[in-house]
C-alpha cells in the first residue's frame, strides 16, 4: 500500500469524482470533519469497499455523498435506524453514521437513545451546530439558552441537550467531543472510535456562520471561529478549576462547553451477545436431539 | 511550497488567520467564484506545520515540505592521514 501524505493525495483516494466543491457555505465547519474521517480511515488503512455510511436529512447528511464508498441517505432522523439494519445484514462491515445535531438528537432522538443503550456497533459522529442550517435556520435542541433563531427571534428559553453526556449515561463504549479549530486530538479520537466495538459518539462542535452566526453577531468567520476557541473548555481544565480554583475562576468557565473524551469503556457489543445467544440456543437443540435418540 | 486548488477555494480565510507564522496572504488574481484564493508571502516563512492543510474546510490546500538542503560545512580543518596533493 502506498502511504498517503499529502492533501492531495488522500482527496483522490477517497473523494467521489466531480462531486467536489461542496455546497457547504463559506465558513462552514463541515468539511473539516470530513477530513479529520478521511485522516482517521487512512492511518487505520481499512478497506473502503467494507465501509458504509449512513446519513439522514440536513448539511451533515450530504457528507456520504462525497465520499468514494457505499452510502445511504435516508430519511429525516432515521439515519441510526437504518445503520442497526445494515449492521445487522452483515456483522462484517463497519458502519459510520454522518448526523446532524437536529437529525440525531432532535427527530431521531429516540432512535439515538436506543441505539445507544443496545450498544450497537455503529460510529455516529455528530456535527453540532447548534441549528437546523439547511431548512432555514429554526431552533435545535442544542442551541445554547439566548440564542437566536427564526423559531425564536427573541432568545432562547430552552435549556440545551447535552448529547455526550446523555450517550455516556446510556452508557455508551465511547462517547468524545471536539472543535473543529485543532485537528490532531480529533483525528485520534476518530481512530479510536472507530475500532472501538460497540456503541461510539463522536460529537464535533461545528460552525454555522450562515444560519446561526448572522442571527448571533457572529456572522464574521473570524469572529465566529474565535466564539468557539474562547468558549469551549478541556474536560481535565474544567475538573481542576472546579476542584482546587477561586471562585471567581469556577465563575469564569462555568458556562463553557467542555472538550474531551468523556467515556472509553468496554462492554460487549449487541451483535457479539446476540452471536452468543444463536450459539447457545444451537447447542441446547443438538443436545435436545441427541436425548431424543 | 503549498499548492492552493483556486476554484475548490470559497474564501474564508480561515487559513490566514490561523497560520501560527503568518505566512500567507490575499492574492490578486480571483478565481471562479469570485473569490480571492490565499498564496504563500513572498518572503517563504512556512515552516510546514500542516495546520493550514488539515483546516481547511474544502480541503483546497497541499503542503508539500521542502526538502531542505544542508549547507556542507566547509571547515579549515583536513582529515588526518589523507594523500596531501
Amino acid at each position: 500500500m502506498v502511504e498517503i501524505k499529502t492533501a492531495d493525495e488522500l482527496n483522490k483516494k477517497f473523494l467521489r469524482e466531480g462531486m467536489w466543491p461542496t455546497i457547504f457555505c463559506n465558513g462552514c465547519g463541515h468539511g473539516v470533519v470530513l477530513e479529520y474521517t478521511f485522516w482517521a480511515l487512512e492511518e487505520l488503512g481499512w478497506d473502503m469497499d467494507n465501509v458504509i455510511f449512513a446519513s439522514g436529512i440536513g448539511c451533515s447528511s450530504r457528507l456520504p455523498g462525497y465520499i468514494n464508498a457505499d452510502g445511504l441517505h435516508t430519511t429525516h432522523g432515521r439515519a441510526i435506524a437504518f445503520a442497526t439494519g445494515i449492521k445487522a445484514a452483515n456483522p462484517d462491515f463497519n458502519v459510520i453514521v454522518f448526523t446532524g445535531d437536529g437529525d440525531c438528537s432532535g427527530i431521531g432522538g429516540n432512535h439515538f437513545i436506543h441505539a445507544a443503550r443496545r450498544n450497537i456497533d455503529i460510529t455516529v459522529i455528530m456535527i453540532n451546530n447548534f441549528i437546523y442550517g439547511m431548512t432555514g435556520g429554526q431552533l435545535a435542541p442544542t442551541a445554547p439558552l439566548g440564542s437566536i433563531a427564526t423559531t425564536a427571534p427573541y432568545g432562547n428559553i430552552e435549556h440545551p441537550f447535552d448529547i455526550s453526556n446523555l450517550a455516556c449515561a446510556l452508557g455508551a463504549n465511547y462517547v468524545a467531543r471536539w472543535g473543529v479549530s485543532h485537528p490532531y486530538q480529533p483525528i485520534k479520537s476518530l481512530k479510536e472510535g472507530l475500532q472501538k466495538k460497540g456503541f461510539s459518539l463522536l460529537e464535533f462542535l461545528a460552525p454555522c456562520p450562515t444560519a446561526y452566526g448572522r442571527r448571533n453577531k457572529l456572522g464574521d468567520i473570524k469572529k465566529h471561529w474565535a466564539w468557539y476557541d474562547n468558549n469551549t473548555i478541556l474536560k481535565e481544565d474544567y475538573e481542576k478549576i472546579m476542584k482546587y480554583g477561586t471562585e471567581e475562576e469556577k465563575a469564569q468557565v462555568k458556562d463553557k462547553i467542555q472538550l474531551g473524551v468523556f467515556q472509553d469503556i468496554q462492554k460487549s457489543g449487541f451483535f457479539e451477545s446476540y452471536e452468543k445467544l444463536v450459539n447457545r440456543l444451537k447447542e441446547k437443540e443438538t443436545k435436545a436431539k441427541g436425548a431424543k435418540k | 511550497m503549498i499548492e492552493f486548488k483556486d476554484d475548490w477555494c470559497k474564501g474564508c480565510n480561515i487559513c490566514i488567520d490561523r497560520c501560527p507564522v503568518n505566512a500567507l496572504e490575499e492574492s490578486d488574481r480571483l478565481n471562479k467564484k469570485g473569490v480571492r484564493p490565499p498564496q504563500l508571502k513572498k518572503d517563504n516563512k512556512c515552516n510546514y506545520c500542516r495546520l493550514c492543510e488539515l483546516i481547511c474546510p474544502d480541503l483546497a490546500i497541499t503542503v508539500i515540505p521542502e526538502e531542505i538542503k544542508k549547507e556542507d560545512k566547509k571547515t579549515l580543518l583536513s582529515p588526518i592521514g589523507g594523500k596531501t596533493k
